[in-house]
């Protein structure tokens, strides 16, 4: 009997010893913590996906309650994350256009010639060391080893004949895959904007047309089309300007190689 | 002589992660840099040393005297625990980017079974004060030395071309398999 008392109180008495000391550590070493950071960490996605640029969404709350970064820093949570994290912050919410990454280019291996069979590492920036750039003939195309789909953490990068699409829906803007591409094929485009150059080729349109049957040949045919004035053809390539593109399709409707199309919107 | 005899057994023969097989968690856990596994056996050694001390006055002053030796488990955990609590506490005030780094092996400190195991060895061999103490660092040292030399061998690892297969965990326990060998290479160094 004495024996069960005894270990109560002596494990009793441990217990409340420690605790006391415990507690009074955790006065002596208390670190003093923005109570924002807990606010805006429940409303970023939690993903962890490192797209800001942050190791992931514990830093970059921090770094949001801290000012270093900027309310709408989270790619992959949108207008209505960076509003509610504006309103925790006490800043009005700059308007964030959501934005997808895309391919610039159309070769797959069904339209563009190939010098030769690639068999390596499954590696794009190996690849790209190889001779001519990649087993391409156009040395801007997509190599389609696949390090763009590697860096995704979102499964938005498929492969359709050697050629890397992305899913627009799956796609969170957030970057990595951007970096990814040692030919710089990918951009983020506002995913409002359907017609798209697909092709990075500044070559001339002759070559163009000798390594591939979708590339841009520089014909300056769209920028005459384009009411908007939103095309400009440089270096045998078009390009578009997003934030003129009214999206009324002339371009792609008299591009000869198809090289401006209609992608999912 | 005897006790630093007990220091390198404990170090290099005995040593907790190579050859008692103690503390394998935080050992494949936290040793994927040389710096968050310093910070790692840093923890640890702090909190084996003073367990160990902790412990020989609890263990031979309060329970042995009132014959209540059979709570020593308890007692034991307990006391980790709250050294634990403390490592924690003072490491978040400290070193906010080594607290980060441990993440959550810092307080899984508290069941790194390499503590408790050194706690009760030294109770078993019935170590004095002094020889607890020396004990403890002295394991403690023997499993910062494994996880820092682990940490190195994987940082070297991770740049080399591996079957994806072995990728990751797979090739790290191989690793520990082979370091364990080799320490036993010790075996006959130190005969007591």
């Amino acid at each position: 009997m004495m024996t069960i008392v005894f270990s109560v109180a002596i494990l009793g008495a441990l217990a409340a010893v420690f605790g006391l000391g415990l507690g009074y550590a955790g006065i002596k070493f208390q670190v003093p913590e923005d109570e924002r950071v807990a606010l805006v960490r429940s409303i970023l996605p939690g993903a962890n996906c490192g797209g800001c640029g942050y190791p992931g969404c514990d830093s970059l709350a921090a770094a949001i309650a801290a000012g270093d970064a900027a309310v709408n820093a989270c790619p992959v949570g949108g207008d209505e994350c960076a509003a509610s994290i504006a309103e925790v912050m006490g800043v009005k919410a700059v308007t964030f256009e959501k934005k997808a990454a895309f391919v610039k280019c159309g070769g797959s291996k069904l339209n563009s010639k190939y010098n030769y069979e690639y068999a390596g590492l499954n590696s794009c920036l190996a690849a790209s060391q190889l001779s001519n750039g990649g087993a391409k003939a156009c040395r801007y195309g997509c190599i389609g080893a696949g390090s763009c789909a590697n860096a995704c953490k979102f499964g938005a990068v498929t492969f359709n004949n050697g050629l890397a699409v992305i899913d627009p829906e799956k796609c969170t803007a957030c970057g990595l895959c951007v970096s990814a591409c040692p030919k710089n094929l990918v951009e983020l485009v506002p995913v409002k904007s359907a017609y798209k150059v697909r092709c990075s080729s500044a070559d001339n349109g002759k070559t163009v047309r000798a390594n591939c049957s979708a590339g841009c040949i520089g014909c300056k045919i769209c920028e005459k089309a384009c009411g908007a004035g939103a095309i400009k053809v440089e270096n045998f390539l078009a390009k578009i300007d997003y934030e003129k593109c009214t999206n009324c399709g002339e371009c792609a409707k008299k591009c000869p190689n198809k090289t401006i199309e209609a992608t999912a919107v | 002589m005897h006790t630093l005899m007990i220091f390198w057994s404990a170090v290099l023969v005995n040593n907790f992660v190579m050859s008692r097989f103690l503390g394998i968690c935080p050992f494949l856990g936290v040793s994927k840099k040389v710096e968050t596994a310093a910070g790692m056996g840093i923890a640890v050694t702090f909190v084996m040393a003073l367990a160990s001390a902790v412990t020989y006055i609890v263990y031979n002053y309060m329970l042995v005297p009132l014959n209540l030796d059979f709570l020593y488990n308890i007692a034991f955990i307990l006391i980790i625990a709250s050294l634990v609590q403390l490592v924690e506490m003072f490491i978040k005030k400290s070193s906010p980017a080594l607290y980060q780094a441990l993440g959550v092996y810092l307080p899984l400190i508290t069941t790194n079974c390499a503590v408790l195991g050194v706690t009760v060895i030294n109770k078993q061999e019935g170590y004095n004060f002094v020889v607890s103490v020396v004990n403890g660092v002295g394991a403690a040292l023997g499993f910062s030395l494994a996880i820092i030399l682990m940490a190195g061998i994987r940082e070297r690892i991770a740049k080399n071309d591996i079957l994806p297969h072995f990728l990751d965990f797979p090739i790290t326990l191989l690793t520990a398999g082979l370091m364990s060998i080799a320490f036993l290479g010790f075996s006959n160094l130190i005969k007591l």
